[in-house]
């Protein structure tokens, strides 16, 4: 290397270790750029696969918003629960308040109020419309009632509970809707196990459509990746254009399925909440927060980018110089 | 600077692409390697950039044994080896510039310092107003100074080229040897495979003859006057029997 000048050749290649980090990041940053425009260059073969993944996201995401409204709704349920006392006829409204007041000294209920039979009767002629039917009777068919509502309650010391006040004197039956809600709640465990799996398979369908994309993607570049590693490109040099598109592709879709299911929030959040209204419900409809939507993004850019790390190291090490 | 000892290659498919070759490139020297198609001279060029593994022997690039060397440190080894090809391989969705500018992205130079190269070598070959276009649009020529702009951009110590006048008329063709030769004169060690013997045999330098795999010669041309057997019977190879 005699011959050779002074300032050329190995003594600029000395890299310190901090401007190799450096080199990696301007590499990095460079690559990340680069796919994008590379994405957006293609704007219709990559709104295609975004929109693949983006609907595919939405599945899953729609059900995940959906179970947390139900759940939200069923709490205020059995928060709610209440058992009715009906009173037989003899007992008369002092006694029927007495018993209400012992009741209501029991660690396990937290309210109780008596509702006598003409109170009851006011109330059906104003809520229920029928009252010239009531009027038509000649006697007030309506019994004395406790509503009581329960300290929190399972369905097993529910049970318990209701049994021990059908005991009671001058009790003729005592009612908790508690099966219903055991439904909701088996429902909603079954449901929430439906959505694991259900999201489980879409990621798994995500993780196909980007591996598959890549490969596209790896089979048109065949020429230029042949160049790259005859001119030094290392395998994650080579890699590392592949992976970002991957990442954009799954950031892509799940941005595209938080906005869908914004849209559809919008679209069906007024109908939902009058509904509920309806059924004296404060709870109104909750689309997806911030939390579990930064959640959505991450994933679906970690699917992404997993799909095509897979991908290449399938493709990529078949393509070299020959 | 490359050391071949007794090396030969055989594809998989039982094609003796060499055998035994022995010869030794000293550091800045220029050779020629010609033969006839097929005769190896490819496989040869190859073997040094690892794109294929020997078969038998042992080759040593720059001191490093190239059958020793892990595979995740071949991309750095390439780097300080600059390859023309025949057909080029450039890549056409980009600019002259950024072909040229590849080997130094790869190696992640900030900008600047990669643009101020990447210019000094297309100055070199004569390019630098046709930075912005695309290869595609240029004649043949002018892809080949491409191709050799992109393999001297990071400063090689060894330039490899495959036919490199392959494709150009004679004029053309003596244009870029010239080129070539003006990057050994800055100390580039240079193995230059080409079957062009009128053209190479002008130049006066170091010449490999292949044939069917066998390293059959080895001698400088023109011969210098009564000195010339004797030359090339020092250097003829001794497992060539």
């Amino acid at each position: 290397m005699s011959k050779r000048k002074p300032e050329s050749g190995a003594k600029q290649r000395q890299q310190t270790s901090t401007s190799k980090l450096k080199a990696l990041w301007h590499s990095h940053r460079a690559v990340a750029l680069q796919s994008v425009r590379k994405l957006i260059g293609e704007p219709a073969a990559s709104a295609m696969t975004i929109a693949v993944i983006g609907i595919a996201l939405l599945l899953p995401t729609t059900l995940f918003v959906a179970m947390n409204n139900l759940q939200i709704l069923s709490e205020g349920v059995s928060e709610s629960s209440r058992i009715t006392l009906y009173l037989a006829d003899t007992v008369t409204e002092a006694e029927g308040r007495s018993l209400n007041e012992q009741l209501l000294a029991r660690p396990d209920i937290s309210t109780g109020i008596y509702i006598s039979a003409a109170q009851a009767a006011e109330e059906f002629r104003e809520y229920s419309g029928l009252g010239d039917v009531l009027s038509a009777l000649e006697e007030n068919p309506l019994p004395a009632v406790i509503v009581l509502s329960p300290q929190e309650i399972d369905e097993v010391s529910g049970a318990a509970l209701l049994s021990e006040l059908n005991g009671l004197p001058g009790v003729e039956s005592a009612q908790l809707d508690l099966e219903w809600i055991a439904r909701l709640q088996r429902f909603l465990d079954l449901a929430q196990r439906m959505s694991v799996a259900l999201m489980l398979i879409l990621a798994l369908a995500v993780l196909f459509v980007i591996g598959n994309t890549i490969r596209l993607a790896i089979e048109g570049r065949r020429a230029e990746i042949v160049v790259v590693k005859l001119v030094g490109g290392t395998d994650s040099y080579v890699a590392r254009p592949f992976l970002y598109t991957g990442f954009w592709y799954g950031l892509g879709g799940g941005l595209l399925a938080w906005l869908l299911l914004s849209l559809i929030m919008l679209a069906l959040g007024g109908p939902l909440d009058a509904l509920l209204a309806l059924y004296d419900n404060q709870h109104s409809v909750q689309g997806l927060s911030l939390l579990p939507g930064l959640v959505l993004l991450s994933g679906s850019a970690l699917l992404g980018w997993l799909g095509a790390w897979i991908s290449v190291r399938q493709h990529l090490s078949a393509i070299e110089p020959r | 600077m490359i050391k071949f000892d007794n090396v030969s290659k055989r594809y998989p498919g039982g094609h003796q692409a060499l055998s035994q070759v022995n010869f030794e490139l000293g550091d800045g020297e220029m050779a020629f390697l010609t033969g006839r198609s097929g005769a190896g001279k490819s496989t040869l060029l190859k073997l040094i950039m690892l794109m294929e593994k020997t078969s038998q022997g042992e080759i040593v690039v720059n001191g490093k044994n190239l059958a020793r060397m892990p595979r995740d440190q071949i991309p750095f080894y390439r780097r300080r080896i600059g390859v023309v090809f025949q057909d080029h391989q450039l890549l056409f969705d980009r600019t002259v510039f950024d072909n040229v500018a590849l080997p130094l992205q790869i190696e992640g130079y900030p900008k600047h310092e990669a643009d101020r190269r990447v210019r000094a070598a297309l100055d070199k070959v004569g390019l630098l107003k046709k930075e912005r276009m695309n290869p595609m649009a240029l004649s043949g020529g002018e892809q080949q100074r491409i191709g050799i702009a992109r393999a001297v951009v990071n400063r090689p110590q060894i330039l490899l080229a495959d036919e490199p006048t392959g494709n150009l008329d004679p004029e053309l063709a003596a244009e870029i040897m010239n080129l070539l030769e003006q990057f050994n004169q800055v100390g580039v060690s240079m193995l230059i495979a080409s079957h062009d013997l009128s053209l190479i045999t002008r130049l006066s330098h170091r010449i490999l003859t292949l044939h069917n795999g066998q390293l059959v010669n080895d001698a400088t041309y023109p011969v210098p006057h009564g000195a010339g057997r004797r030359a090339e019977a020092e250097r003829s190879p001794g497992s060539v029997a």
